[in-house]
């Protein structure tokens, strides 16, 4: 049949150029999507309202007024306790991860104003390795925590994590207990923290800082959970039930306070806190 | 580090080849290693249970309850394995669901209000991944215990008896002071799940033990581990007496040390360790 192959195959190569600047597939409901008219809408599509992965970045201007007025441990680089190697060697795996989406690890940890008021704010990025977490997000959390104390001011935190960073082995463990007790400290501190979990949100940062907001949030249809839904299929061999483990299966059980689509976050988050601040 | 603390040698006679940390793993899981309820029995006296977590069921894999040791009164707690297909089914092979670590909470709010030193011992692959446990909120449950160990005004001392299976261990090992058996094994990630994700075969698990660098002398070299406990030749399996009687003389010895330290000062303390938990680099005062 290679008459068909030979037909079909400058059509494809035809198509993905098209899409890579001017349109995209929603994931969610297959629209082809016009990317200006997307990006306009914060990336939620306008169809089915499902919300595209955004960056660190992109949420820190859509809920801080001017971003970060100062971060917190920017020259923080994580080092290689273990000297872990896999398939490749740890270090060589930040290299590339810093140059794919900058040299944050997987959080920008800071302080600005949200509708006036100073936050001290860390948000998680996922295409930094997973958004997973290391030495490095442990002591940005601690900082911006601490950061929050000193000045008096509410914290709030934006998760999109695979969890703990295995290379980091013990160490990475370690910061789930660095991040409760910096939190411990934040609330006998009488001073509020909001937890956003944005998709996906699982492993050891759902088992430490994400589940403990004096409000949790979350964005419609994101995965939170503990265990990843395909560990749990090999551990139960069985089919998992629909919707589980999406923001709005947790709100259900009791696990969230609220599901807020991102148009209305920063207005959500300004109103909570001036009823807690 | 204490005079106590020992470099993991290997866990035949002194002059035979020192084990690799895979088979440290295989000691860590051995079935015949003491569980948490032998060290109580062994250990302890005015033992008494306390079941449940108030809000939903009670799990056992999660013992805890008051027992005096060495003529003190303490709340013990730790993961509980079975002895056989029976017992490992009642206890869930020493997976807890939420529910055991909001007892585990419990149970610490308790020994608070009470004054009471907590002891807790650690030997879990990891806490259950099912669909209970996530719609129950397995995640929400251990974070909470960090969050509340952080702000324990008692003193708490951590055992690492058998396995250490990242959040389902930590869930209940946000201590003071975190002793650790020479066998036993502590890691963010079981090698077999490890080198699943990472060299997409679990027959890799040899590889991942080596790169995880999860036994009692790596986290001791880590400050991750504040004392290593000797085994009895060969494991603990073969003398589970002489192993609790070793893990009771270090427990006592800690907590001798920790109650002389008021509750803000255990907090602050505690807080300054895990703190200190963590490497990087700063580019900055490079």
């Amino acid at each position: 049949m290679t008459w068909f192959r030979k037909e079909k195959q400058p059509l494809v190569a035809q198509k993905r150029e098209l899409a890579a600047d001017v349109w995209e597939k929603c994931e969610g409901c297959g629209a082809a999507l016009y990317v200006r008219k997307l990006e306009e809408n914060d990336r939620v599509c306008p169809d089915c309202g499902h919300h595209f992965r955004i960056s660190a970045r992109e949420y820190l201007q859509l809920l801080f007024d001017d971003g970060f007025e100062e971060e917190f441990g920017e020259s923080l680089r994580s080092a290689d306790p273990l000297e872990f190697v896999d398939s490749k060697a740890y270090p060589e795996r930040i290299e590339a991860a810093e140059a794919r989406v900058g040299a944050h690890d997987a959080i920008l940890a800071g302080a600005g104003h949200i509708d006036g008021r100073l936050v001290c704010g860390g948000i998680m990025e996922f295409g930094f390795i997973g958004g997973s977490m290391g030495s490095v997000v442990g002591e940005k959390i601690a900082r911006l925590l601490d950061a929050a104390v000193e000045r008096s001011a509410p914290a709030l935190i934006v998760s999109a994590s695979g969890g703990a960073r295995m290379q980091e082995g013990i160490f990475s463990l370690m910061q789930l207990a660095k991040s409760a007790t910096a939190l411990h400290r934040l609330a006998a501190a009488g001073l509020p923290y909001i937890s956003i979990l944005t998709h996906p949100t699982t492993g050891g940062v759902t088992a430490s800082f994400a589940m403990l907001g004096d409000v949790n949030l979350a964005e419609p249809g994101a995965l939170v959970g503990f265990a990843g839904p395909r560990v749990i299929k090999e551990t139960i061999r069985q089919d998992l039930p629909d919707a589980f483990q999406t923001a709005e299966f947790l709100e259900e059980h009791g696990m969230l306070d609220c599901i807020v689509a991102r148009q209305d976050l920063k207005q959500t988050v300004s109103t909570l806190l001036a009823h807690m601040c | 580090m204490s005079d106590e603390t020992r470099s993991g040698k290997a866990a035949g006679p002194e002059d035979s080849e020192p084990l690799s940390r895979y088979e440290r793993v295989k000691l860590a899981r051995h079935p015949d290693r003491p569980f948490t309820l032998d060290y109580i029995r062994i250990l302890c006296s005015d033992w008494i249970e306390l079941h449940g977590d108030r809000k939903f069921r009670d799990d056992p894999a999660i013992v805890g309850g008051w027992a005096t040791l060495a003529g003190r009164s303490v709340m013990i707690i730790g993961h509980q394995k079975g002895r056989g297909m029976k017992e490992n089914l009642l206890r869930n092979f020493g997976s807890p669901h939420p529910e055991g670590y909001r007892k585990a909470e419990r149970l610490m709010q308790l020994a608070a209000k009470f004054g009471r030193p907590v002891v807790t011992l650690v030997d879990t692959q990891g806490a259950y991944p099912g669909i209970g446990a996530e719609e129950r909120g397995q995640a929400e449950a251990i974070a909470r215990n960090l969050q509340v160990m952080a702000g324990l005004p008692v003193p708490i001392v951590t055992v690492i008896i058998g396995e250490g299976g990242s959040g389902g261990a930590l869930g209940i090992a946000v201590a003071d002071r975190v002793l650790m058996l020479e066998n036993a094994i502590y890691s963010v990630i079981s090698p077999e799940g490890c080198a699943a994700i990472l060299w997409r075969s679990r027959d890799r698990a040899e590889d991942a033990a080596e790169a995880l660098k999860l036994t009692a002398t790596d986290l001791a070299e880590f400050a991750v581990v504040d004392e290593v406990i000797r085994e009895p030749n060969g494991g603990a399996h073969l003398d589970p007496d002489a192993t609790a009687l070793a893990v009771g003389s270090a427990v006592e010895r800690h907590l001798d040390e920790l109650v002389e330290f008021s509750g803000d000062e255990l907090i602050e303390r505690r807080r300054e360790k895990f703190y200190a938990m963590g490497r990087w680099e700063d580019t900055a005062s490079a």
